[in-house]
């Protein structure tokens, strides 16, 4: 039988891999994206779970708009992306500084 | 007789306007055509008023026109207060007024040529002048005629401003810029005091009336006031209104702006810097004789400053050599007689000095003037000489003049001048040996600076050049005939005036003497006729003393001048530091120039590079502006512009906050 506290602890895991990611991150922004998506599975792996174990539905509903807003977002944030490549010719971490104050 | 008196004010007033504001339209003609009629008005009125106090007895007018404003019970208003002491300065300030209107006409007739051709600061000066000495009419007529201490603070201040104007008329020469400005500081120190004095006087009487200041000035007559370690109230009220007639009437220490004042064209130097605004002084302390009266320290005060005044400033006139400035300091001295015997409480001798003195130093000044144009503008006496061939009217005029201002007997100066220096040697204040003795040496002084001047003028050798020389003509009607009206003024007021002014009741309502101050007791007493009066002069060291001086004066500058041009200088020279210390003005000019001009620039500077720049611009306005710089300098270091540098900065707050949220 797998623990809710199972559950949790992999969710936590992919959390923190995922903040790790974006702390370590100094090459891609793809990668940045992707740290955050994973962020974002790890909530949703929570709600799930806690959705399960408290025979609450709403949880798992939450889910499937999280998935859906992820999805489109992860659209526009790669059209984005892309359009940066365009202007920039580059999607280096190190060199999309410009908010530079 | 309200209306009258309303119009005598007016219609000066009304010329000014016109001609100040219409110049442009109505033309040279008519600016000065309205302008005269106006002070013609306003003449023929106050002569009309004298008649009637001569001849009809008529009672005094004391009435208010206008109220202006109830403060806290003080009422100020505007008023007239027309007795016998003012109706005799109204007569002497629009004759005087009238006959300089009609000089100006050929004064100012070619000014033009006074201004730079290619700006057209110019335009209209002869009408403007016109409108500012009308206006001057208006502003001292305001201030003999009030009957509260408010209006006269009025026309006092207005006199001040139109001398400024005047002073500064060629507003292009820098000489004449820094001489209205020096006037119009002098002036406003003395008007602080002036204010000063007024203040008090609002304060412990509450009204600004005359009639109810005077009334109750004896109940004040003991009264102390914790100012300077306790002086008493009328001592302080008298010495603060005194200094400012010491600025006006420019006495010693502040008389450095009169002989400055000459820049200002001639006639205005006969109007305003001889004949009536610097007498506002003396006519200010004859008004107010009863505060004058109830302190004998005021009045010492008054006739040292006068005294001093009267010899020092005569002496300068000694070492001068342009025309106009010698003739300056002769008014400086003439008004420190006049001052003078206000301190003896004579005040009816200085009041008739006034008048005599203001008929022949305005003759004086127009002749000057009228020479002054004769010589194309120059002013220096040494280039002068033998004038009397070329201009026989202003020559016989001027000698009259000369001799009225010496007190030669039988002419107008004699009159009033013996007898200030015979009331103050009747006076027993304290300083009037000093002031007695100061008068009577000042008695040679301003024949020996008088005679020079003359002497240097209309006698001697031509020294002028051959283009002057060609060109030396007698000057129009228009100069000459104000010049012959006032000669024979200052020939014959003395006979007319004496008898009523000094001997008679004249004043009684007007000027009030304790008996114990009456110092006019003595001439009065011995007065029998102007005749014997005059013989009577003959015999008194006063006439000896003016006919030494003149003689010396002849002998060195007539006599000896003639062989020996250079005697002039050759005296300065071997009376070594005497005529240093003379041409230096004692140094009061270095003096303020270095104590007081350069000490507030000194203060300004301080002002405005630790004031203003370091600390409004430095510190208040640039620094707020540099601060925020700075801030915002440390503060954009916190922004890399990396993605991850954001994303952390969220999280960290994100976990703090929630943090927080569990925690509590």
């Amino acid at each position: 039988m797998i623990a809710l506290s199972d559950y949790l602890i992999v969710a936590g895991i992919l959390f923190s891999i995922g903040v790790a990611g974006i702390f370590l991150n100094r090459k891609n922004v793809i990668v940045l994206l992707m740290c955050i998506e994973l962020m974002l599975l790890a909530v949703n792996t929570n709600f799930v779970a806690f959705s399960h174990f408290r025979h609450d539905i709403t949880g798992q509903v939450f889910v499937f708009f999280i998935l859906t807003v992820a999805a489109a977002e992860a659209a526009i944030g790669l059209a984005i992306l892309v359009v940066l490549f365009r202007n920039r010719r580059t999607i280096n971490v190190e060199d999309l500084d410009s908010l530079k104050g | 007789m309200e209306k009258v008196y309303l119009t005598i004010v007016l219609a000066p007033l009304i010329g000014a306007i016109v001609a100040g504001f219409f110049g442009g339209r109505i033309g040279r003609r008519g600016a000065h055509s309205v302008s005269i009629l106006g002070v013609s008005v306003s003449a023929a009125l106050s002569l009309y008023t004298l008649s009637r106090f001569i001849w009809h007895d008529e009672g005094t007018f004391n009435g208010t026109l206008y109220t202006w404003m109830v403060s806290d019970g003080i009422r100020f208003q505007v008023g007239f207060l027309v007795d016998r002491l003012t109706v005799l300065m109204m007569a002497t300030v629009t004759f005087v007024s009238l006959m300089v209107h009609i000089y100006t006409i050929g004064y100012m007739a070619d000014d033009e040529h006074n201004w730079p051709h290619d700006s057209k600061v110019g335009t209209n000066s002869y009408q403007r002048f016109f409108s500012y000495i009308s206006l001057f009419t208006f502003a001292m007529l305001m201030l003999v005629m009030s009957n509260n201490f408010m209006q006269l603070f009025f026309g006092w201040e207005a006199v001040g401003l139109v001398s400024y104007l005047l002073i500064g008329f060629w507003s292009v020469r820098e000489s004449a810029i820094f001489a209205n400005l020096k006037a119009f500081l002098v002036n406003r120190v003395g008007d602080f005091g002036f204010i000063l004095g007024i203040a008090a006087v609002a304060m412990y009487f509450n009204s600004m009336d005359y009639k109810e200041v005077f009334a109750r000035a004896p109940e004040f007559a003991q009264t102390q006031v914790a100012v300077f370690g306790g002086v008493s109230l009328m001592t302080l009220i008298c010495v603060l209104l005194f200094i400012g007639a010491m600025g006006k009437s420019a006495q010693v220490p502040l008389h450095v702006w009169l002989p400055d004042s000459m820049e200002g064209p001639t006639p205005i130097s006969a109007l305003i810097h001889a004949a009536t605004m610097v007498t506002a002084g003396v006519f200010m302390v004859a008004r107010m004789s009863p505060l004058y009266e109830l302190s004998d320290t005021a009045l010492s005060f008054v006739m040292i400053v006068g005294a001093t005044t009267a010899l020092f400033t005569g002496l300068i006139g000694l070492v001068q050599s342009d025309i106009k400035r010698v003739v300056a300091y002769s008014t400086l001295s003439q008004l420190g007689y006049m001052v003078t015997a206000m301190g003896a409480s004579a005040y009816a001798a200085g009041i008739f000095h006034l008048m005599t003195h203001a008929f022949f130093k305005a003759l004086l000044f127009l002749a000057a003037g009228s020479v002054i144009l004769a010589m194309h503008h120059d002013q220096d006496i040494r280039n002068m000489g033998a004038l009397r061939k070329y201009l026989p009217i202003t020559w016989i005029t001027f000698l009259v003049g000369t001799l009225a201002l010496t007190g030669f007997p039988g002419l107008a100066g004699s009159f009033s001048k013996d007898a200030i220096i015979e009331a103050v040697e009747e006076s027993t204040l304290y300083g009037a040996h000093y002031a007695s003795v100061l008068l009577t040496i000042g008695v040679v002084v301003t024949a020996l600076y008088s005679f020079r001047l003359y002497f240097l003028v209309f006698h001697g050798k031509e020294r002028m050049n051959d283009h002057t020389r060609h060109h030396l003509h007698e000057s129009p009607w228009v100069v000459t005939v104000p010049l012959v009206a006032l000669a024979v003024l200052s020939a014959v007021s003395g006979w007319l005036a004496i008898e009523p002014l000094l001997i008679g009741d004249w004043f009684k309502d007007a000027i009030m003497v304790t008996p114990a101050h009456d110092t006019l007791m003595k001439i009065r007493e011995e007065f029998h006729g102007p005749l014997q009066y005059v013989i009577h002069g003959l015999h008194s060291e006063v006439f000896y003393l003016s006919m030494g001086g003149m003689v010396g004066a002849g002998l060195i500058w007539w006599f000896v001048h003639s062989f020996n041009p250079r005697i002039d200088e050759q005296i300065q020279k071997y009376s070594g530091p005497l005529t240093w210390v003379l041409v230096n003005k004692y140094g009061c000019d270095d003096f303020n120039q270095r104590v007081f001009g350069g000490g507030s620039q000194s203060v300004g500077r301080v002002f405005w590079k630790g004031g203003d720049e370091v600390l409004i611009d430095g510190a208040i306005v640039n620094g707020s502006a540099h601060s925020v710089g700075r801030l915002a300098g440390l503060t954009s270091r916190l922004q890399t512009g990396f993605l991850y540098h954001y994303a952390i900065a969220m999280i960290v707050g994100l976990v703090g906050l929630l943090t927080i949220f569990v925690a509590l």
